[in-house]
């Protein structure tokens, strides 16, 4: 069982070899996902698609269905997106992802081609472009002033790696192939099937003749001209045969080629290649969340705690946000908070007024704060669950009735079996297939079993009495526009709850209140 | 080498972009009967003329530096005509070799821009040749300066080299092609190249070390090697072809501004043989700064009415210096709607550096010409007139800009006469305000006397006039406003006459549909 109370550990910055950007003290063995249920009813998986998509090549997702066990790994994660929030640090990164992508596009380029010196150009030019990266992000990360333990140990890695012997000759001997490469000039001559290949020795530039003569009558700028057709990176054999003639006229700048293709074949750094994906786990989230904040909603860092007083405020269901802020909707924002004794959120209201919205969100922030992430909301207190359990309806079988609430009992049972006092449970619609004196009677008592044990719980009900049943729950209501009771507001809010408000202000709109229905009435 | 004969100094440019408010202004103005007769049938000059029409020129000097080569050019109509003919010419001739031939062959456009170039360069001689025999005829600063350009920089060496070039580009030896290695060692930067010419200097010969150089032969049946080769061999045939495109491309785009820039003067001709058709007055407008608020006419007439044949259109003649509110009230179908036209036709035609329909012209330079109109006529517009009026106002006031001119026809005649007086009075005065020149068509009394009861220095009101017959001279007069607008009168022409003696009225704008507008 996973606790959130081991004792801190403080690690002094450099103290100790630098291995991972999201790991204090990176897992032993490598973190094996858990694909459970919850991810599916908090559309985590939802919201996990939406984030790593376009990062593909990095594998992300395993490290988002991966929470973190401690507030101490947590805080790790907190510092190192504070420093990634300042806009320099965050072009750093994004150039050095950037870079390496280029590095390895060009290296698949390289195993493509057929010919050797093609081959082996190619390849070339991806070990300069991670020198280039490695050199620039030094530069700047040695200019920047990050405060993260994660980053400073980073730093202090990549100052040890680019001041060694290996990786300046990588460098220089690099720029010294591709230099070779690029300033050699020959010519070519074509008379029917025969052609002479020789260095180029300052022949006029005829076209350019032509065009000075003609220039005169010029009215405006012409497009250049397009070089199409010749895009093919592949040679063709009568290529590749000019091409090895002119590595016969400049054999010096052939041989370092070869060279530095048999010397250098694994070129990059281990630890610097695991930076290069773990960095976008924040990448990807902070990429995800941008828009919305521009879109004028909140994010924050959350305080983790073992405290299970919960205090959050204009929090929102980011799947949903996702959703809306496409369509250029508007996001509607809650609050929420728990103060001992209080333990379950009881939530009542009218259908489509964001009831399941709000025990999602709930559920959500939870699972994004144990992930180190900053979550939804303007400030939050949450709690760092040791396991959250949802129970949301199947749509199954609704036939069935007796078979449904069997299904209900038999999956809230194992619910209630499996959680801790440290647990967050999400009870979503339940009891919907039984008779409400049933549901009153179950709920009641599956209510007073939660307040017993102790976990955090969002009991989403329609039955009114349950978000009375004791001290520690408490009420929460979806609520609808007054003037308009078809608009609904989508806010939840902390009130008793009544069931027939809402009837109310729709018959006042078709005047059927009791006075006007008199009034009426009277001829 | 720039013709530079519509601007000292500047291309004549694409033309203004057809906007909501210039499209307002040639339906307003109704532009398109001075296209039609400026064009002669010739769409290419109907577009031209639009697109210079609707590109007012902004100082005295652009305005003077036109008009003298205007003049140069009605008084040589051959030359300029022989001229724009050449261009025209030379344009659709380039224009067919170009599209007659498949592009896919190298060899073939190589062909085909040697050809073409050829077809130029006999075009350039013709185009010398009008120079040397017209550069003394012509005394505009624009032509003789066009003329001697041409004379001066299109000379026998300037043929020889034209030709010496086109004869190597046809490749008869080979090719020579430079390079250097890109992305992958692949070849790249392929530029084409004049062998060296060999030394004269026997001695170094000798003693020079032979190039080194490596040469393969494509084995007669090896088939892909011999695609691959002509492809490297027609990347250096596309570059002479791409050199010769270019010189075409440059002399057809000298060509093709000529032809722009003398379409003008054509359309020029044209319009000046239909007005002395009909026996309409002309004459060079004196255009004055902006700001001066000079305006004054004798005997000006509308193009509009003149062009369409009308018999007896009356001029008028107005002094306006020093006013920058004119407002015309009076009958119905008194020549008002006729005068605004006039006005704003001659204005334009002024700025475009054009004669105009009159004895006299002058008028100060404005910074835009925007009419707004009362559009009755519209089907479409059933709901909210008054809101598309007022649409349309705004659409306006976002490209006004100080010493503009505008011109309100009927305008917020859509509500009752205290609301529109009360929403145009506003308006006027904001404009004044902002140092523009108004002139508004009303049969408003409220807004008309509103403006003549505070004794304006800068206001000028008109009125059409009217004989104590109730017969209408379709003159325009000046003079207090009056309380009505003679709606009655029309009544009474059309329903109590005797039948016939409507059609002897004088020369005016067509009786359109009902009566409206009757204060």
């Amino acid at each position: 069982m996973l606790s959130p109370t081991e004792p801190i550990m403080v690690a002094e910055p450099g103290t100790k070899p630098f291995s991972s950007i999201l790991f204090m003290h990176p897992p032993a063995a490598p973190v094996r996902p858990g694909q459970d249920s919850f991810l599916a009813d908090l559309q985590l998986n939802q919201i996990i698609q939406n984030v790593t998509a376009g990062r593909e090549p990095y594998d992300l997702t395993p490290l988002f269905l991966s929470p973190l066990t401690s507030v101490e790994e947590i805080a790790y994660r907190h510092q190192v997106i504070s420093d990634l929030e300042d806009g320099a640090l965050r072009a750093m990164i994004d150039s050095w992802a950037r870079s390496l992508q280029n590095m390895r596009s060009h290296l698949a380029q390289a195993a493509a081609l057929r010919y050797l010196y093609q081959r082996e150009a190619v390849f070339v030019v991806a070990a300069e472009c991670y020198c280039a990266a490695v050199e620039a992000l030094r530069r700047e990360l040695d200019d920047a002033d990050p405060a993260s333990p994660g980053l400073l140990a980073l730093r202090d890695h990549l100052r040890r790696y680019a001041d060694s012997d290996a990786f300046h000759t990588l460098g220089t001997d690099a720029r010294g192939v591709l230099t070779g490469l690029s300033e050699l000039r020959y010519c070519l001559r074509i008379r029917g099937s025969r052609v002479t290949v020789s260095r180029y020795s300052g022949q006029a530039d005829h076209a350019a003749q032509v065009q000075e003569t003609f220039q005169r009558f010029q009215q405006h700028a012409l497009g250049g001209y397009e070089d199409k057709g010749r895009t093919i990176i592949e040679m063709d054999h009568v290529e590749a045969m000019v091409l090895d003639r002119v590595a016969k006229l400049f054999p010096d700048v052939f041989a370092a080629l070869d060279r530095f293709f048999q010397d250098h074949q694994a070129f990059a750094d281990e630890v610097m290649l695991r930076f290069d994906r773990e960095i976008q786990f924040y990448l990807a989230y902070l990429d995800h969340t941008a828009p919305l904040a521009d879109a004028g909603l909140h994010f924050c860092l959350p305080t983790v705690s073992a405290s299970k007083d919960l205090r959050v405020e204009d929090t929102f269901d980011l799947a949903l946000a996702h959703v809306l802020a496409a369509k250029h909707r508007p996001v509607v924002c809650n609050d929420f908070s728990l103060r001992a004794p209080e333990r379950i959120f009881v939530v009542s209201g009218p259908n489509q007024g964001g009831k399941t919205t709000f025990a999602r969100t709930v559920g959500q922030l939870h699972y994004l704060a144990s992930l180190g992430l900053p979550v939804p909301g303007t400030r939050a207190e949450l709690f760092l669950p040791d396991k959250i359990f949802t129970h949301f309806e199947r749509g199954e079988n609704t036939a069935d009735l007796r078979g449904k609430l069997m299904d209900d009992l038999v999956r809230i049972h194992a619910v209630l079996h499996q959680a801790t006092p440290e647990s967050l449970v999400i009870l979503n619609e339940i009891f919907t297939s039984t008779t409400l004196a049933d549901a009153i009677d179950l709920g009641g008592k599956i209510l007073g079993t939660l307040t017993d044990m102790g976990p955090v719980c969002v009991c989403v009900t329609f039955v009114d009495e349950l978000a009375s049943l004791n001290r520690a729950t408490v009420s929460m209501v979806s609520t609808v526009d007054e003037k308009d009771p078809v608009k609904r507001t989508f806010k939840v809010i902390r009130k008793p709850a009544d069931g027939l408000a809402y009837a109310m202000v729709l018959a006042r709109k078709y005047r059927l209140t009791h006075d006007q229905l008199k009034e009426r009435i009277i001829p | 080498m720039k013709a530079f004969l519509m601007y000292d100094g500047k291309d004549l440019g694409r033309g203004a972009e057809s906007s909501t408010t210039s499209r307002a202004l040639a339906r307003d103005l109704d532009l398109e009967r001075l296209f039609t007769a400026m064009a002669g049938g010739d769409p290419y000059l109907h577009d031209a003329v639009e697109g210079v029409l609707l590109t007012p020129l902004a100082t005295v000097g652009d305005i003077i530096y036109r008009q003298q080569n205007l003049i140069d050019a009605l008084e040589k109509p051959d030359a300029v005509r022989a001229l724009y003919a050449l261009a025209e010419e030379t344009v659709a001739a380039e224009k067919k070799i170009y599209h007659s031939i498949f592009f896919n062959y190298p060899d073939a456009i190589l062909r085909r821009s040697i050809q073409s170039l050829e077809l130029l360069i006999g075009m350039m001689r013709r185009l010398r040749t009008i120079a040397e025999d017209n550069k003394d005829k012509f005394s505009s600063p624009g032509f003789t300066r066009f003329f001697t350009m041409i004379s001066d920089e299109i000379n026998e060496d300037y043929f020889q080299l034209a030709t010496s070039h086109l004869d190597l580009l046809r490749l008869r030896h080979g090719v020579l092609i430079s390079a250097g290695l890109g992305y992958a060692n692949k070849g790249e930067q392929y530029t084409l190249r004049r062998p060296n010419e060999p030394d004269g200097n026997w001695m170094r010969r000798m003693y020079k070390r032979q190039d080194e150089s490596y040469s393969f032969e494509i084995h007669p049946r090896d088939e892909a090697g011999a695609r691959a080769l002509a492809e490297l061999h027609n990347h250096g045939i596309a570059l002479a072809a791409h050199a010769l495109d270019q010189a075409d491309a440059h002399i057809v785009s000298f060509f093709t501004l000529l032809r722009a820039e003398l379409a003008f003067y054509i359309g020029c001709l044209n319009l000046r043989h239909a007005l002395e058709t009909n026996g309409a007055p002309i004459c060079f407008p004196k255009p004055e700064p902006m700001n001066q608020h000079e305006l004054g006419a004798r005997n000006l007439q509308d193009l509009s009415l003149v062009l369409a044949g009308t018999a007896g259109v009356v001029g008028n003649d107005m002094d306006a210096a020093g006013r920058n509110l004119i407002m015309v009230t009076g009958a119905n179908e008194g020549g008002k709607s006729t005068f605004l036209r006039s006005l704003g036709t001659a204005q334009l035609m002024m700025q475009c550096g054009m004669f105009v329909c009159a004895d006299y012209f002058t008028s100060s330079i404005s910074n835009g010409i925007h009419t707004h109109y009362k559009r009755e006529e519209d089907a479409e517009l059933q709901s909210g007139k008054l809101d598309e009026e007022l649409a349309r106002m705004s659409a306006i006031a976002d490209n006004l800009t100080p010493h503009s001119l505008v011109l309100f026809n009927e305008s917020f005649a859509a509500t009752n006469e205290r609301e529109g007086s009360a929403i145009a009075g506003n308006i006027i005065s904001a404009l004044l305000e902002a140092n523009m020149r108004v002139v508004f068509v009303t049969h408003f009394f409220d807004l008309a006397h509103g403006f003549y009861a505070q004794h304006l220095p800068d206001a000028l009101f008109l009125q059409a006039q009217r004989e104590a017959t109730g017969r209408r001279t379709h003159r325009i007069i000046e003079g207090e406003p009056a309380t009505t607008s003679y709606g009655g009168d029309l009544y009474h022409q059309i329903f109590r006459q005797p039948f016939g003696a409507i059609t002897d009225t004088p020369a005016g704008p067509a009786l359109t549909g009902p009566l409206a507008g009757t204060g």
